[in-house]
């Protein structure tokens, strides 16, 4: 796969009065890592599902999902608390070798850890088997819908680190789903803004900076900085998601 | 698990109350002294007879061959329809008021009508107790089906796992709990029927033999007998069941 290619007219799900998402066309080369960014509801989830090929139902075309090796990590870890964390890498490649995976998991920093039932592992070290899951598939497109929700600062930021280490070897096409710009300008190379439900996209943002960079780095917080005094029009979107559903219209 | 109380065994909290039943029972016998009421000791003599000189092994023997038998069928048949039933409403809307008619059919019924029409074989009288089953079987695992985690499900939706992989690793683990109280419930279900119908239409098992001492008034026996197979069960829990539902929930503790 050389290339995504999103074209989405409307979706609108069985049962409901309006359209989940609008109009969303945009394109990603491979290997590039994008961020979506909106306020919650807005149908970000949805979006992954049908990119995922999950959901058929949708106005228009996507260019991947079926047949191409996608993998997904939720908001949550989503590991089955009956197998044992090599049980679950296996769940998704069933023919790695025990070298293997003591060798990715000690990449992920969770060496030893192979015989371990996810329960006993904290909420960080099982977001890191749910990354490290994704990974083992050798993904042509990486889709990450929130996973770096509700951690306190050091994990996520370790977190951001295991993902830049495993993308560096597969380097797939990359959909993170936030509603952190912050962690948006951190990760990724660009940054797709879209209203509230039904969603649309209303700015396409290249992100100013490069290399590996951290939540709380003085350059994000400037580029965040630039960028809301660019387009206020944002910040009232975002800081108001919930409750002022005319900001972003 | 509940924690035994200090210095007392589990063991001997679990039979304390089978002993203090054994005692009340021995000690109104000797009171008594009447042969329709025989001691405990009387019945222990009797069983160790029946089990030295007489067919009791082969009679136990039969009936858990039957027992053994439609419990496999009644766990399998039921498990799959269950499933079938839970995931999919084409299908429950199908079979629903088949299995309220199940549900509700005496096993007396079942059993004459397999005996009348398949003949007075084995085979009849396995399909007998495994119809009386299998019903409940389906409205356990079928509520157990419907209370699967769909994120779960998507994970295997999402990374292509194969059907019968989602089905071992996925679903079932999620029907455990459901599939060991159909067992635990099955068991003791089986056993009950299983001797109505050995007692209608075989002539060994258990069932037959108590029949046999009926006629007789022979209460030591059938109290022997039945000591027998209550013996069996209590086997059967202790080593299999338990034993099984632990490793099956040891990813909890």
């Amino acid at each position: 796969m050389s290339e995504l290619r999103v074209d989405i007219r409307a979706k609108r799900h069985a049962g409901v009065a309006v359209d989940t998402l609008g109009e969303l066309r945009f394109a990603a080369q491979s290997g590039d890592f994008i961020a979506i960014v909106g306020p919650s509801g807005a149908g970000k989830t949805t979006l992954l599902k049908i990119i995922a090929g999950l959901d058929p139902a949708f106005d228009g075309s996507v260019s991947a999902g079926r047949g191409s090796r996608v993998g997904f990590v939720f908001q949550e870890p989503r590991l089955l608390p009956w197998l044992n964390v090599a049980d679950n890498l296996r769940l998704v490649q069933p023919d790695l070798s025990d070298a293997a995976i003591d060798d990715g998991l000690a990449r992920v920093g969770l060496a030893g850890t192979a015989r371990q039932f996810p329960l006993r592992l904290s909420g960080g070290m099982q977001r890191r088997v749910a990354l490290l899951r994704a990974f083992l598939i050798q993904p042509e497109l990486l889709l990450l819908d929130e996973p770096f929700i509700s951690l306190d600062a050091p994990t996520a930021d370790s977190l951001y680190d295991v993902l830049a280490a495993l993308r560096a070897d597969v380097m797939p096409t990359t959909l993170l789903v936030t509603h952190d710009l912050r962690e948006a300008l951190a990760l990724a190379d660009r940054v797709l803004f879209v209203s509230r439900s039904p969603a649309r996209l209303i700015l396409d943002h290249t992100v100013p900076l490069s290399g590996r960079r951290r939540r709380d780095d003085a350059a994000v917080s400037e580029a965040h900085h630039q960028l809301m005094s660019q387009h206020p029009e944002l910040l009232g979107g975002l800081a108001a998601a919930g409750s002022n559903p005319e900001a972003v219209r | 698990m509940p924690q035994a109380r200090a210095g007392l065994p589990a063991g001997v909290i679990r039979s304390g109350s089978l002993l203090v039943l054994l005692l009340i029972w021995q000690l109104v016998a000797l009171r008594v002294h009447d042969p329709l009421l025989p001691a405990p000791t009387a019945v222990l003599a009797s069983l160790f007879h029946h089990l030295t000189a007489g067919e009791l092994l082969h009679h136990l023997g039969m009936t858990l061959l039957r027992v053994l038998a439609a419990f496999v069928i009644a766990m399998t048949v039921g498990v799959a329809v269950g499933i079938w039933m839970g995931r999919s409403r084409l299908a429950n809307q199908l079979l629903d008021s088949l299995l309220v008619l199940m549900l509700n059919l005496p096993a007396l019924v079942a059993a004459i009508l397999c005996f009348i029409w398949i003949g007075l074989n084995e085979t009849a009288a396995v399909i007998a107790v495994a119809l009386n089953k299998i019903p409940t079987v389906i409205t356990n695992i079928r509520e157990g089906a419907r209370a699967l985690d769909p994120q779960l499900l998507q994970v295997g939706e999402v990374y292509r796992v194969p059907r019968l992989t989602v089905l071992r690793r996925i679903v079932l683990p999620q029907l455990y709990p459901y599939i060991m109280a159909s067992a635990r419930s099955g068991l003791a279900l089986i056993w009950k029927i299983v001797l109505v119908i050995e007692l209608l239409g075989r002539s060994d098992g258990i069932g037959f033999q108590l029949g046999t001492y009926f006629q007789f008034f022979d209460l030591t026996s059938i109290l022997a007998y039945t000591a027998a197979f209550a013996a069996v069960v209590f086997v059967i829990e202790a080593l299999l069941l338990r034993p099984l539902d632990r490793r099956l929930n040891g990813w909890r503790s």
